[in-house]
């Protein structure tokens, strides 16, 4: 892996410009983070009840030939108070990109989303989970890459050669909202005799017609969410990633109709432990200009669906979601998101609020609320049961 | 009886007389319309458009804001205009991108690109009255003028900045505009906008649009430098100035699709 990056790096720096005619831009942020969990932690090594954390990201980014190639560093950094896992670096971008006028060929490390869905992302496959950033899978580490895309009459088509694969990451002993038994993700196991260097492909046509917009992706090599399987390691008990091969077909669809929103995303995954589909489907209403002001109230329902049911690893397997989305369309960008998950088979719960506006022109300030409740322990949230907690994040952009 | 049929020979006589003038002269909403559509040929051709805009926001306190937005547009015959907006400022929404496929009739295509989470989300067009950016200007105030979106009536001749003007209503067709309707003042010799008068759904004043420096581009089409935004009702106000103005500088329809909208910078 680490051959691989070294190549691609190098490969960065030769198509790095030499003329003068070269733009530069930096940009970027800084944000610090405060958590304050409401109980003690449920397993030990969890002993604190409060948690401050910094981190970095700048963006450098070099453009040239009048916008035809152009290269983007964002690299990424997160000093962690107690957590020493969490306290980590990643290259989220490193990447150059050619774009003629119907094609775009863009190499190096990156990040690249697919779906429409907002409760659960089911399709979006080719970035591995940061799980250490946060539990709710939003965060992506970046993915070596080569991506041809090509534009067409009937559609965009993405090809994408992905040298290489990115072990999860998961939070230390001392990290809240994590399972029971630590997890070791640096003593990764693999179905592939190449281990992190086999070469995954993928292929995605994406088009829109009229108020459709519409996805089909194949994705052929490591599977992103890996088993767990428990280990002794230095006489402690531990998980350990078995990430095996898959080839994974998805469909996204979103219909954008007056003020609704109706989205559809559904997996089939073939692996040698399982073969399944998967779906996660609803929709988002918005209220515009509610009470004659300029706010907008968005409601959303969402439901998620997998064929293993309660053998299913993944979290998401009957569950329903309900969301409520206000901004408030002001100077400073008021906004507010609530969410509850239920989860049908095991009855468990979970809530989710964030809210946020800018203050003055560079900074931003946000409150995030998250409180779980679960009482069956197969139930893979009753191990958050006792990590509820108030996060107040402070940004400041550059 | 006699009382009822006067007035009905009256308006007989008065509608033999004037018959011959009227099928010559037009109506208001005719002459409305007409002139619309003559402001809207003269500045055809076009092709594609690229200006930077800047926008300061400035509460009743005098609080200012900044907004800074890069604009590509392209001209399609026979629908409304393609855009591609790149933020700049505030900060916090540098790098998000607005991608709109405008169309006379029915509701427009449009696409944000977040550059956080790397996510193309398409959008529903549907709020036309609210907010552009937290600013005085609500989106519709700011897509492509097509004669399809309103209704017209000519109200009257009226000196103003430009010279003597065309004075005339217009009635949005959308059920989803934010006005009842707009007076929008039109100079004789250029078709330039100077003045636009806004009233809200309850017909009561809203806001007022004035337009200053006009430049010509290519020789036929004008622009302003400066637009000024003022709301009456909330004492807000946001002025817009545009800068970098180049014009036919060879966009085509690939210049405007979700590939180019995750690389708008």
């Amino acid at each position: 892996m680490l051959r691989h990056k070294s190549l691609l790096v190098s490969g960065l720096l030769l198509a790095l410009p030499l003329q003068a005619e070269t733009f530069y831009e930096m940009s970027g942020k800084a944000s610090v983070d405060l958590r304050y969990f409401t109980q003690d932690g449920q397993f030990s090594g969890q002993n604190q009840n409060s948690n401050l954390s910094f981190a970095l990201e700048p963006e450098l980014y070099w453009e040239w030939n009048d916008g035809v190639d152009s290269l983007t560093f964002t690299p990424f950094l997160r000093v962690d108070e107690n957590d020493s896992q969490r306290t980590h670096g990643d290259i989220r971008e490193l990447s150059w990109v050619h774009a003629e006028d119907d094609w775009e060929l863009r190499a190096g490390l990156r990040k690249e989303f697919w779906g429409v869905t907002e409760f659960q992302h089911l399709v979006d496959v080719i970035n591995q989970t940061d799980a250490v950033e946060d539990f709710d899978g939003e965060d992506k580490l970046g993915q070596q890459m080569i991506n041809l895309s090509l534009v067409r009459d009937w559609g965009i088509v993405d090809l994408y050669l992905l040298p290489g694969f990115r072990e999860r990451t998961y939070p230390g002993e001392s990290g809240r909202l994590r399972s029971g038994l630590v997890v070791k993700g640096n003593h990764a196991e693999y179905e592939s005799g190449d281990k992190d260097g086999h070469i995954d492909t993928a292929i995605r046509w994406s088009h829109t017609l009229g108020d459709f917009d519409l996805g089909a992706y194949w994705f052929h090599g490591t599977n992103r969410d890996p088993i767990l399987r428990p280990k002794v390691i230095d006489g402690e008990t531990v998980l350990t990633p078995y990430y095996e091969q898959m080839d994974q077909v998805g469909f996204d669809l979103q219909a954008t109709i007056d003020s609704w929103l109706w989205k559809v995303e559904t997996i089939h995954r073939d692996s040698s432990s399982d073969t399944y589909w998967a779906a996660q489907a609803g929709f988002e209403y918005t209220f515009y200009g509610i009470q004659d002001s300029s706010a907008d109230l968005g409601v959303l329902i969402e439901y998620g669906w997998d064929e293993r049911g309660e053998e299913a690893t993944a979290a998401v397997q009957n569950d329903i979601f309900f969301g409520a989305r206000m901004t408030l369309n002001d100077e400073i960008s008021t906004e507010m998101l609530a969410g509850i998950g239920y989860d049908l088979d095991y009855d468990s719960q979970s809530l989710i609020f964030e809210a946020s506006h800018r203050i003055g022109d560079n900074w931003k300030v946000s409150v995030d609320g998250r409180f779980f409740s679960a009482d069956d322990p197969s139930d893979l949230s009753y191990n958050l049961r006792q990590d509820d907690h108030l996060q107040i994040t402070m940004e400041r952009y550059f | 009886m006699t009382s009822l049929t006067q007035p009905i020979k009256s308006l007989l006589l008065a509608t033999l007389v004037t018959l011959p003038v009227s099928a010559l002269a037009e109506t208001a909403e005719e002459k409305g319309l007409r002139i619309s559509q003559e402001a809207k040929t003269s500045d055809l051709g076009w092709k594609d458009m690229q200006a930077d805009m800047n926008m300061v926001l400035r509460n009743k306190q005098g609080q200012e804001s900044i907004r800074e937005i890069r604009l590509k547009s392209l001209e399609v015959d026979g629908d409304g205009d393609k855009s591609l907006s790149v933020f700049d400022k505030p900060r916090d929404v540098k790098g998000t991108a607005f991608l709109s496929f405008s169309h006379a009739v029915g509701s427009d295509d449009q696409w944000l690109y977040l550059p956080a989470l790397k996510r193309v989300k398409r959008i529903a067009s549907r709020n036309k009255s609210g907010p552009f950016m937290g600013s005085e200007f609500a989106y519709e105030d700011l897509s492509s003028f097509e004669i399809e979106k309103y209704s017209y009536k000519y109200l009257r001749d009226e000196a103003c900045e430009g010279g003597t003007c065309y004075v005339i209503e217009q009635y949005p067709v959308d059920k989803n505009s934010g006005y009842t309707r707009r007076i929008v003042w039109v100079d004789q010799s250029e078709f330039r906008l100077w003045k636009i008068d806004f009233f809200d759904r309850k017909n009561s004043p809203l806001k007022t649009l004035t337009y200053h420096e006009y430049q010509e581009y290519l020789g036929k089409h004008w622009r302003p430098d400066m637009m000024k935004m003022v709301n009456h009702q909330s004492g807000k106000s946001t002025d817009l100035s545009w800068k970098s103005y180049q014009f036919s500088t060879g966009l085509t329809d690939n210049d405007f699709n979700k590939n180019t909208l995750k690389r708008a910078r």
